[in-house]
């Protein structure tokens, strides 16, 4: 291994000199194609995650130039990641957000990522389709808003996400329209997964293998997943299909040029109303790209920020916003959890945190609220489990020592839940400013009154199942929240939409966001396979409407 | 405190196929941390420790987890978690804001400093300020209690289960790149995992703990 190899990503950017890291080699590299500033790519993307990654491939297999760019550094997980909680909060967005409202998000961590690959280089894997009938949730389920696309399309480009994923998982799954099979089989249970199919058995619930993208056998450079336990800080053998080991060395190969350590600061449009591109922060100086189209691609706090500061004259609300919506109806989801200890050691911590899951109450209809939730087996590492035992118990001293040492025993289920879009809940501009001289995001968040009655249906159930399964010493993490959405909607009417169906913004038509933002509802399941489904089909819609002269 | 995992350390594993290069240079580094103080007073400091000592208290037959100097470490490189309540001052701000109010209110209740209480009075100071009790002009518009359980709990108990001393402590197995894990199942232990002394076992638990290699 080179002693450049090591260097440290944040100091300089990687990808650059024609060359970007190969994230399979210890100190490798792969040849990558550059374009210059002046020159008018096609698509000029900001973001490369789950949505921004997936695009830049796409576009650039289909011929169209792309220039991506990203804040955060270009990793190679086998030279730069650690076992260990705190050096990989490397992985996180840290700089400065305001948060306020009565549930305030506790920003910084498992929400958001400053990485090429966005938050897929962190995140937990699950991949799962949204029921059906959340694509119309106003019209057949009356809550919150439509999506203007069908959910039949959708299947077919959940499939598309799932292969291109290699995701492992059960034959058949228990619930919704029939489904072809994983293309990978689903990864042995651990102990902790296994307590989560005792409960629900207790209570004649259905559960299953939970669909992961890490694969359960060798996949072209990745090997089969080790079951080290520490996914959600990065997987340093590269057995994680994160948008960094599947998206972008593909993008990089069809001819998209990558760019790490590139803030963007300020989308630039034109007297007529259009972008002509974005000015960037990359080397200690500011920088502009020329584009024929601008994608967002920075999720549902870094977009907004970037449409409400690229304000001009033209666009004094920001940009796309004659709807007003930009940064409005601000999604996370319900993240709540029942936690407990049996004799027998767990040891939790082994294999993905998440290795069963059940989604019975996205698909009963049986409660009074809206909305559904599906609960997962956990797995914490010992801060986040400490976190857990201060926060949730407010233990410390002795008693939380002492609850530390029984680790081994410990275990545990978690929902993800919908929670219901609220004007009130936004992300708006702060006085305060960054290292850039860019206003911080001030984000203000609080349940709503539905919100707040599924928490108290899932912590009842969670913990039913908890104790029919035999678990003691049970208590609630009542306070968590995970994943973004809904702060750029897509819809078809652009007085309460903020994008199309195409992810094509109402007001700019070469302006497009390409991420969770454009969620009008977030459904009871973890986003990230949704947002890649939606940028698939995207990449598809710009092939089909240039074809046409229409872009 | 009788040991539940006897001889176990999870630094025995360090060269083995559990740590990679990238943890070994990361333990490397937080093992060497300042001593400090570099980000707080002289005064500051005595108040600090205290704090620390009874956030998470150490037994005296091991080395102590330097708590404070993790803390001091966090401030002086400015290192964000990524969001600030609308209410509380940016984090360094925070903390030397706090510490003049718990060594005022110590002075109030006890007419001493907060290092020179004893632990049963301090605890109870702190279970004040983690109740949101205690306010006052030095603590500038902070809730106490959301200082308590976002500075005082989690840098200082962050700093504590990111050290291999409570690793060890609990048992935990630690770094597991890339070997990783072969026996997911209940009741099943990797030769390279803690072993837990049941009563009766101790004996057998600490040879185990000898070998986790």
């Amino acid at each position: 291994m080179s002693s450049e190899a090591v260097r440290d990503p944040f100091e300089a950017p990687r990808a650059a000199q024609g060359r970007a890291p190969d994230v399979f080699a210890p100190g490798g590299w792969v040849p990558m194609r550059e374009y210059r500033d002046d020159e008018a790519v096609d698509f000029v993307i900001v973001g490369t995650g789950a949505g921004g990654g997936t695009l830049a491939c796409r576009l650039a297999e289909k011929g169209f130039s792309v220039v991506a760019l990203d804040a955060g550094p270009f990793f190679r997980p086998l030279d730069d990641f650690a076992s260990d909680e705190t050096e990989q909060t490397k992985l996180y967005w840290t700089d400065q957000r305001i948060v306020e409202g009565n549930d305030w998000m506790t920003m910084g961590g498992k929400n958001s990522g400053k990485a090429v690959g966005g938050s897929t280089v962190h995140f937990a894997m699950v991949s799962l389709r949204f029921r059906p009938d959340w694509f119309k949730a106003r019209t057949t389920l009356g809550y919150g808003a439509d999506w203007p696309i069908d959910w039949r399309e959708m299947w077919g480009y959940y499939r598309q996400a799932e292969e291109a994923l290699s995701i492992s998982g059960p034959v058949s799954y228990p619930w919704g329209p029939k489904r072809p099979r994983y293309p990978y089989r689903a990864h042995p249970i651990n102990a902790a997964g296994m307590m989560l199919a005792k409960g629900c058995e207790a209570l004649g619930m259905a559960w299953t293998p939970t669909p992961l993208a890490t694969v359960s056998a060798p996949r072209g450079k990745s090997p089969p997943c080790v079951y080290r336990g520490f996914c959600r800080f990065g997987c340093s053998t590269n057995a994680k299909q994160s948008a960094l080991v599947v998206w972008i060395p593909r993008a990089i190969a069809a001819g998209a040029e990558i760019r790490d350590l590139a803030m963007v600061g300020r989308v630039e449009t034109n007297q007529a109303g259009l972008a002509t591109g974005v000015h960037y922060h990359r080397e200690d100086r500011w920088r502009f790209q020329r584009a024929r189209n601008v994608v967002v691609a920075g999720y549902a706090v870094e977009t907004p920020r970037l449409l409400l500061m690229s304000a001009n004259d033209l666009f004094p609300d920001g940009l796309a916003n004659s709807s007003g919506l930009v940064g409005k109806n601000l999604m996370t989801q319900p993240n709540q959890a029942v936690f407990g200890d049996v004799a027998e050691e767990i040891r939790w911590s082994k294999a993905p945190p998440s290795t069963t899951i059940t989604e019975h109450w996205n698909y009963d209809d049986r409660k009074d609220f809206h909305g559904g939730y599906c609960w997962m087996g956990q797995g914490p590492l010992p801060i986040e489990w400490a976190s857990i035992q201060t926060g949730s118990r407010g233990l410390w001293g002795d008693a939380l020592v002492r609850e530390m040492q029984n680790y081994n025993h410990a275990v545990g289920i978690k929902m993800v839940g919908e929670a219901m879009p609220d004007e009130n809940n936004r992300v708006t501009l702060a006085e305060e400013t960054d290292r850039y001289g860019l206003p911080i995001s001030h984000i203000h968040y609080s349940w709503t009154a539905n919100d707040r009655a599924l928490i108290d249906h899932a912590l009842d159930q969670m913990e039913q199942s908890m104790r029919a399964a035999g678990v003691k010493n049970l208590f609630r993490q009542e306070q968590d929240a995970n994943h973004l959405g809904g702060t750029a909607r897509m819809g078809d009417d652009p007085r309460t939409s903020v994008v199309d169906a195409d992810c094509r913004a109402w007001d700019i038509r070469n302006l497009w966001v390409c991420d969770g933002s454009v969620f009008p509802t977030v459904g009871g399941v973890n986003p990230s396979l949704t947002i890649q489904a939606i940028a698939l089909r995207t990449a598809d819609r710009i092939e089909a409407l240039a074809r046409r002269g229409e872009l | 405190m009788t040991r539940r995992f006897p001889g176990y350390d999870v630094l025995d594993k360090r060269t083995t196929l559990s740590w990679n290069a990238p943890t070994r240079r990361a333990i490397d580094r937080r093992l060497a941390v300042h001593p400090g103080p570099r980000f707080f007073s002289a005064k500051e400091w005595v108040t600090l420790r205290a704090l620390c000592a009874r956030i998470i208290p150490q037994p005296a037959d091991r080395p102590p987890v330097p708590l404070a100097a993790y803390v001091d470490e966090k401030m002086f490189l400015d290192k964000t978690d990524g969001y600030r309540f609308a209410g509380m001052l940016p984090q360094g701000a925070a903390w030397k804001a706090a510490l003049a109010a718990l060594d005022a209110a110590a002075r109030d209740y006890h007419g001493c400093r907060f290092s020179e209480l004893s632990a049963s009075d301090q605890d109870a100071l702190l279970t004040r300020m983690q109740k949101g009790d205690l306010a006052g002009p030095l603590w500038q518009g902070m809730p106490s209690d959301l200082f308590f359980s976002k500075r005082v709990l989690h840098d200082i108990t962050s700093a504590y289960y990111a050290h291999p001393t409570a690793w060890s402590e609990m048992g935990w197995a630690g770094p597991a790149s890339p070997r990783g894990f072969v026996r997911l199942d209940k009741d099943r232990r990797d030769p390279w995992e803690a072993a837990e002394a049941y009563p009766g076992e101790e004996a057998k638990a600490y040879r185990e703990n000898k070998h986790v290699v």
